[in-house]
């Protein structure tokens, strides 16, 4: 068995440019889906805050300039090849050096705090970030960089439901969860729903969720149409676009499954705003 | 929809004259502070001590900017989430804060205390950060610089877009739009 040499430097900088383009430019599918929402919400101020949020984008990715000043956490998803042997240093070091290069590089604000129950002291270069490792077949490394804002996070939900409340209680959770964020989270929003495992796995899943596509189709029938369920739901809720009322109030609804326990039937829901920034790169 | 032009710093009767759902420009100084600016603020206040800037008929700017690139103004310059301010926020309106901008829901206490101190809170577009600072044509950190983003600074706006969210006179465009807009299931 060969085993390929990858200098960590390689993995700095490409999250170093990670970091920078995710902040300036909006993914094409969320773009695409802003501009379908401008067409077909009925509300006249919720057009008006989509046509923004598309000028926005307009602006951000001419001028190279963050979409949004919160330019997030930094969440570093890593699919390491088995076959691959990382030299020069750990992969979290490195990690961790291309975010505090490209948040340093590319402008964009420092909005990591340490001691969160008491100093909040700014970090000053956006570290730690937050990393997951996944070792996957072959030879090559796997990079997303997920910026994602604190206004959104603070709206998501983990819940530990009773087996005996089954789809139609869980399903009403997720619901709950964006009701009552309203227009905290920057509506028009994109949610990312786990179901199963255990509390650690079931918020993971529920951020992996929100790496898909918007628009795209589980492959999964069953999943799909529970996801249809849900946004048909959610934007039943009146909400709208940043909360002042509309037809638009997600834009999509993303689900990952795995078991669970006999006894438990977790759920999170992890609330993603309009600006739903992420990029990968492979190395 | 045609904005309402007005200026700061508020008046009592600019203030009364502004309803939930108007959409306005705003033209003169706002002052940007978030969380541990608003700790120090109210923190002067128990002490007694003068405050970095004056409140009366003052409108604040719930927003923490990314760092400026060489040459611009400013950074992004959205809103951020108010309700994280609900706890400071009455407290500054009886010491004559007229106006709040940000994004997000308000506590009924909040609430109350626009109404008996007749202030107002607009909701600028979140997430429009890279838009909305092409209205901030001034900027001067006045307090706080070692707070980073969280410093205060004196921006000058200039038809800086918003919508009337919470009148003075208890009008919720939260409420009422999204009653507007919601379906029975």
């Amino acid at each position: 068995m060969r085993v390929r040499d990858l200098d960590v430097k390689d993995i700095t900088e490409a999250v170093r440019e990670l970091c920078i383009t995710a902040n300036y430019d909006l993914p094409r599918d969320v773009y695409d889906a802003l501009v379908a929402a401008c067409a077909a919400e009925e509300s006249p101020v919720g057009r008006e805050v989509l046509e923004q949020l598309v000028e926005n984008a307009d602006i951000a990715a001419r001028d190279r300039v963050p979409i949004c000043q919160d330019t997030g956490f930094a969440v570093v998803f890593a699919e390491v090849g088995q076959d691959v042997h990382l030299v020069g240093g750990t992969l979290a070091d490195a990690v961790d050096e291309g975010v505090r290069r490209g948040y340093g590089d590319g402008y964009l604000r420092k909005s990591v705090a340490q001691e969160p129950a008491h100093a909040r002291r700014n970090t000053k270069d956006n570290t730690p970030a937050i990393l997951h490792t996944t070792l996957v077949p072959g030879d090559k490394v796997r990079l997303t960089m997920m910026a994602k804002g604190g206004g959104a996070e603070n709206m998501s939900s983990l819940n530990m439901l009773k087996p005996s409340q089954g789809w139609a209680g869980m399903s009403q959770a997720v619901v709950d969860t964006v009701s009552r964020a309203g227009s905290n989270p920057c509506p028009p929003v994109i949610i990312g729903v786990g179901i199963g495992g255990t509390i650690d796995e079931v918020t993971l899943l529920a951020k992996k969720a929100l790496l898909r596509d918007v628009g795209s189709t589980h492959p999964e029938a069953r999943v799909a149409a529970m996801e249809d369920e849900l946004l048909e739901r959610i934007n039943a809720l009146g909400i709208g676009p940043q909360g002042l009322g509309g037809r638009t109030t997600a834009l999509d609804v993303f689900i990952e499954e795995m078991p669970s326990h006999i006894a438990s039937m977790p759920m999170a829901v992890n609330v993603q705003c309009h600006a739903q920034r992420h990029k990968t790169v492979e190395l | 929809m045609a904005a309402k032009k007005i200026r700061t710093p508020l008046t009592d009767d600019v203030v009364r004259g502004l309803r939930a759902g108007d959409a306005v420009e705003i033209t003169g100084v706002v002052y940007q502070a978030r969380d541990a600016a608003h700790k120090r603020l109210v923190a002067l206040i128990d002490a007694g001590e003068d405050l970095p800037f004056e409140l009366q008929g003052a409108v604040v700017y719930y927003m923490g900017p990314s760092p400026a690139k060489p040459g611009n103004v400013i950074g992004s310059a959205g809103p951020t989430t108010s309700g994280r301010m609900d706890a400071y926020a009455p407290l500054l309106m009886r010491r004559g804060l007229k106006g709040m901008i940000g994004k997000g829901l308000r506590t009924a206490e909040v609430k109350q205390a626009m109404q008996d101190e007749t202030a107002v809170y607009f909701a600028a577009t979140g997430g429009a950060g890279a838009l909305l600072a092409q209205r901030i044509v001034g900027n001067e950190v006045i307090a706080y610089p070692e707070l980073g983003a969280e410093a205060i600074a004196r921006l000058e706006v200039k038809d800086f877009p918003a919508i009337v969210v919470n009148d003075c006179h208890g009008g919720d465009l939260y409420e009422e739009g999204r009653a507007r807009y919601a379906k029975a299931e």
